[in-house]
């Protein structure tokens, strides 16, 4: 055990936080959208007929699957920063590491995300390494889960994030902040 | 009506093969339309201002889900719509930005028959701009056993991505 670690992301370790759903149900607006932002043309998305014949219907990209939780920019009444993968930003904050990148992410998808569901979502945290120092800056790296299921508690997916959250030694030349 | 492509069976796949290129100018609007279409508001992905002179990058760039989008449809490009993706893995080396041609280039890496009879295909992809290896990418994704099998149709211990 890494006795730098407080005690308090300790006992986040393996624990599901943040039991969440989504914040409006499935749409394909959004689906047509994501389509068109890369100009993907599969009748799976476009073709009603085609989609029931394969499908039973109309579904979301697979890779869409992390967009369902990503709050509005804005919302009514909303007091405080909503963040999607809150562990991440949780892990930045109590480390003091002002910096991440994501390096490895890994999506597994299950049952097919459909127009209409209503998804819901945890976060595990599985592990974060000794403090290491890279080309980026000094930090540690994490590893997160994030389960899918829908309405019916059927697994829809996960995604594993591989983060490194850093104190940055240097102008960075390229790459990801967040 | 769309017309459909048939799309690949896994008798029709070896490990060695080469899926066709894909190669995309990428733009601002590129940039701006992926972050968007994911609901990434972060400033990198939209504000050049932030993105030079707070993450010190050359410019904004190509979001995390908006990578995952382009891989999907790299892949369902080539399998057709009875493709199925199980999972996919994808590791960021550098990032993409407005005036870069991306290039996909994807070659098969493994095709086997699960337990359960589902038909799998291990591809490996390289997001290239230039020289350069931007982001690497390993798909396992189901493709049909044959004329009556729908992989789309598998549940449960049926269906191990």
């Amino acid at each position: 055990m890494d006795e730098q670690l407080p005690a308090e992301i300790q006992a986040w370790l393996g624990k599901e936080r943040y039991h969440e759903e989504g914040e409006f149900p499935v749409e394909m607006g959004y689906v047509w959208t994501t389509c068109a932002s890369v100009e993907n043309g599969n009748p799976l998305f476009w073709d009603q007929a085609i989609a029931e014949e394969i499908t039973g219907g109309p579904i979301a990209m697979p890779t869409m699957i992390s967009l369902w939780f990503r709050p509005h920019h804005w919302a009514p009444g909303r007091t405080r920063e909503v963040q999607p993968l809150q562990v991440h930003f949780d892990l930045k904050a109590l480390l003091g590491l002002p910096e991440a990148v994501m390096t490895d992410n890994t999506i597994v998808f299950g049952e097919p995300v459909r127009p209409g569901d209503r998804l819901k979502t945890c976060q595990v945290l599985h592990s974060v390494s000794e403090p290491k120092t890279t080309k980026l800056g000094r930090g540690r790296f994490w590893e997160i889960e994030v389960r899918y299921t829908n309405q019916d508690d059927e697994w829809v997916g996960a995604e594993h994030y591989t983060g490194f959250g850093y104190q940055r030694e240097e102008p960075r030349a390229d790459g990801e902040g967040s | 009506m769309m017309p459909e492509n048939q799309g690949v069976l896994l008798a029709g796949v070896e490990a060695g093969q080469d899926l066709p290129d894909l190669a995309y100018d990428v733009s601002a609007s590129t940039v701006v339309l992926g972050a968007l279409a994911s609901r990434d508001w972060r400033p990198m992905h939209h504000d050049h201002d932030f993105a030079v002179n707070r993450n010190g990058v050359q410019d904004i760039f190509l979001n995390t889900p908006n990578q995952a989008a382009w891989f999907e449809r790299y892949l369902t490009d080539w399998t057709g719509p009875r493709g199925r993706l199980g999972r996919i893995k994808f590791r960021m080396k550098t990032s993409v930005f407005p005036g870069d041609q991306m290039v996909f280039r994807g070659r098969v890496e493994d095709v086997v028959t699960d337990e359960a009879g589902c038909g799998w295909v291990r591809v490996a992809v390289d997001l290239k701009v230039g020289d350069r290896v931007a982001t690497t990418c390993e798909a396992r994704i189901a493709v049909p056993t044959g004329a009556n099998d729908n992989p789309w149709d598998r549940k449960g211990e049926a269906w191990r991505p």
